[in-house]
């Protein structure tokens, strides 16, 4: 039916999408998702799919990604003949987590029966928008803005499922929650996800989100994570994408801190179409911290992009971030990295800063630091560089012997190691620094620890 | 071992070495020197294979083999160690994993079995003590954030490591004190084997007392102006080269 119509605009189509299936969507929302949703879409209406003319969105091309796709919605979660359990086990040794799953944006029960502390919630998004409204109202889409963001208005317009993690004061959860994010589908398909976690004062966790596709199909995921840390709280975010190339991953983390909070995150890009990362962080309590780390590896005509936005709204913040990028072939990636330092926020420390190799002539690297300081009690630096594998080293590596592959191996893998080095759990960090190697040794670049028991109903790309 | 005929090489368009003849044999230690800018550094980096270094003109045979055919790790494999005379810093690397790579890679280049990480260790702390080099320097990335001296300790110990039939040391003592400088002569001379030969490039006296050399060469705008034994570097030590400018007819 929808390929008979011809629209004026993609913000015509989607906006039809919306209206045509708004049923669909709020079937089993209560009002405030209901309410929220319509005043995203006015949102999204008013800004429409950001054109690289948008300061924001200057380095991946969404107007020409959205006019292309004309995908599938996954408006219903997808019903499966598989034993998630069976199907996927992560077999990291020592490597034991607490494993969620997405499938499509869903939130996929498998009846787990993991003990979490009293008053600890783990739920679907869609069940806990009914059950704990209360939660919801006070954190969700407060730390996200859906009236200045396009893709956050967008997300929260088709807001369905995700995941909602809420950890009490003084709670403390040691085992990592790993969240499987799995894309599965008979067409191309164009999936959202909606996540929010809340940690209340003293507490907390360390996330790990692993992006996969498991079909052949192109897929739009536009994800949305907003994180409330309370006061003293701890986070550590990982995230491992591992897609491919038909994906285009248009991904969200949006943290708010409070006093003496602690975060860091780490994004680990190994393989993806078009990939945006954004990352916003908003130090409201004095003294928060937040380190964002993250390493892009892309080749043949893939694009990865970093937004980065670190809001100084308090004394004595310190952020620090350290983002490297790794490109082959025609790839081609971005940074962008805004520190905004406001007024009050005197004693800020905020550094940055964004390395990238080219392994080819062909392949471009725009990098950008945006800082605003509004006070002059503060430490600020920014440093870029963008460059080849360092001539010198290499030819004195091969000096001892070591072959030119395996020298500039060696030393791609020493360039990614000092993002890889932050990953503050043992068993995940050798495990990645393997899957990195592996990507760079150009080998199936599937994230093996994770094992896919092939077979059954499933469908494993061959990337 | 070595034989070298009237090789010619460029940087950048600019002659450098003009036609250099020499001849090195199993069991000799050679010792060349010159003022600044001859060309010394340039020498050993053409034979070690970099590609920076454009060779115009002549031959080099390692044991027979044409030198100037193989990349620079194939050469390393053939037994071929340059001594830096300003070693790289790389950070990100550690000592161990290039270490273990470079001597595994070597073993496999000669159909031997690699070392297991236990034997690896061990070889490794023998040769620790032979160049008796920190033993926290080989936790670290390789020469990163090493001090001037320990750059060059750590190249001797890699040449311990590595065990080359020749070796080019290339102002190996240049940076040392007096005690490092006599640990790696040291260490380089209990290195040495009848069937092995050791180039030292040099400006001072200092080193070759320690080490000492059959032959000593003088090196002067890409020739090898001068060939003599020790009693050479004496000379040298004394009057310099202008002297040999002189006899140049310069
Ligand atoms: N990569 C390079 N690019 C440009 N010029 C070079 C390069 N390498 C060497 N040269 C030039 O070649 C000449 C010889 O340099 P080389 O380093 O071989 O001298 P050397 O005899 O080792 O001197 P020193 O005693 O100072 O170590 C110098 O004029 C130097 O500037
Ligand atoms: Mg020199």
């Amino acid at each position: 039916m929808i390929e008979s119509i011809t629209f004026e605009s993609t913000e015509q189509r989607i906006f039809q999408l919306f209206t045509e299936n708004i049923a669909l969507l709020n079937e089993g929302a209560g009002t405030l998702l209901r309410n929220d949703r319509e005043e995203a879409m006015k949102a999204f209406q008013r800004m429409g799919i950001p054109s690289r003319k948008v300061e924001n969105y200057k380095y991946t091309d969404l107007t020409k990604l959205f006019a292309l796709e004309n995908y599938n919605r996954a408006f219903r979660s997808t019903s499966f003949d598989f034993d998630m359990q069976e199907v996927f086990t992560c077999d990291v040794p020592e490597f034991d987590t607490h494993i969620l799953f997405h499938v499509n944006g869903w939130y996929f029960d498998q009846n787990r029966t993991d003990q979490f502390p009293e008053g600890t919630i783990i739920k679907s998004m869609k069940s806990a928008w009914l059950e704990n409204s209360e939660l919801i109202e006070k954190y969700y889409g407060k730390i996200a803005d859906s009236t200045t963001d396009p893709l956050v208005a967008l997300n929260s317009a088709f807001a369905q499922d995700g995941v909602f993690i809420y950890i009490p004061d003084h709670v403390v959860i040691e085992k990592p929650i790993q969240i499987i994010n799995l894309l599965r589908s008979e067409e191309d398909l164009y999936v959202t996800q909606r996540n929010l976690v809340v940690l209340g004062n003293n507490s907390q966790t360390k996330l790990m989100f692993c992006d996969h596709t498991l079909a052949i199909h192109s897929f739009v995921a536009n994800y949305l994570t907003e994180v409330q840390l309370g006061e003293d709280a701890v986070a550590d975010i990982y995230g491992i994408q591992n897609q491919h190339n038909g994906t285009a991953y248009l991904n969200g983390i949006f943290v708010r801190q409070e006093r003496n909070s602690q975060l860091i995150t780490n994004t680990i890009s190994l393989h993806g179409g078009i990939t945006r990362n954004h990352l916003q962080v908003d130090l409201q309590g004095e003294h928060a911290n937040a380190s964002l780390y993250g390493l892009s590896l892309t080749d043949k005509d893939q694009h990865s992009d970093i937004f980065t936005s670190i809001i100084h709204g308090q004394p004595g913040c310190h952020s620090n971030q350290i983002f490297k990028n790794v490109l082959d072939d025609n790839s081609t990636g971005a940074f962008t990295g805004r520190i905004h330092v406001m007024p009050g926020a005197k004693k800020t420390e905020a550094y940055q800063r964004n390395n990238s190799v080219l392994m080819t002539k062909a392949a471009k690297m725009n990098t950008k630091p945006q800082l605003v300081i509004d006070n002059d009690d503060v430490k600020c630096s920014h440093g870029a560089t963008v460059g080849q594998v360092n001539e010198e080293a290499l030819f004195y590596l091969q000096t001892r012997g070591i072959n030119e592959k395996e020298a500039r191996l060696m030393l791609m893998f020493a360039f990614a190691h000092e993002v890889l080095a932050n990953i503050g759990v043992e068993p995940l960090r050798q495990s990645i620094d393997r899957l990195v190697n592996k990507r760079l040794r150009g080998e199936v670049s599937r994230c093996h620890d994770c094992k896919l028991t092939e077979g059954r109903s499933l469908e494993v790309p061959r990337l | 071992m070595l034989i070298i005929k009237d090789l010619h090489a460029n940087v950048e368009g600019k002659e450098i070495l003009r036609g250099i003849n020499l001849t090195i044999n199993a069991g000799e230690v050679h010792a060349i020197m010159g003022p600044n800018g001859s060309g010394k550094s340039t020498l050993a980096n053409v034979l070690a294979g970099n590609t920076n270094y454009e060779v115009t003109k002549g031959e080099v045979t390692f044991f027979g083999k044409n030198l100037l055919e193989m990349s620079a790790d194939v050469r390393a494999k053939e037994g071929l160690f340059l001594s830096f005379q300003y070693p790289v810093e790389i950070p990100g690397v550690s000592m161990i994993n290039f270490l273990k790579t470079a001597v595994n890679e070597s073993r496999k280049y000669h159909q031997l079995k690699e070392l297991s990480a236990g034997d690896f260790l061990k070889v490794m702390r023998e040769k620790k003590e032979m160049v008796q080099i920190d033993s926290q320097l080989t936790n670290r990335s390789v020469n990163e954030g090493f001090s001037g001296g320990e750059k060059k300790k750590n190249e001797i110990f890699q040449m311990a490591m590595l065990e080359p039939k020749l070796a080019i040391l290339d102002e190996t003592d240049s940076g040392l004190d007096i005690d490092a400088l006599r640990i790696v002569a040291n260490g380089v001379n209990l290195l040495k084997r009848p069937e092995n030969a050791t180039i030292v490039v040099t400006h001072y006296q200092r080193l070759l007392d320690y080490i000492v050399p059959d032959f000593v060469h003088v090196l002067y705008k890409g020739q090898i102006v001068k060939s003599a034994g020790k009693e050479l570097v004496l000379e040298l030590e004394e009057k310099g080269y202008d002297w040999i400018k002189k006899e140049l007819g310069e």
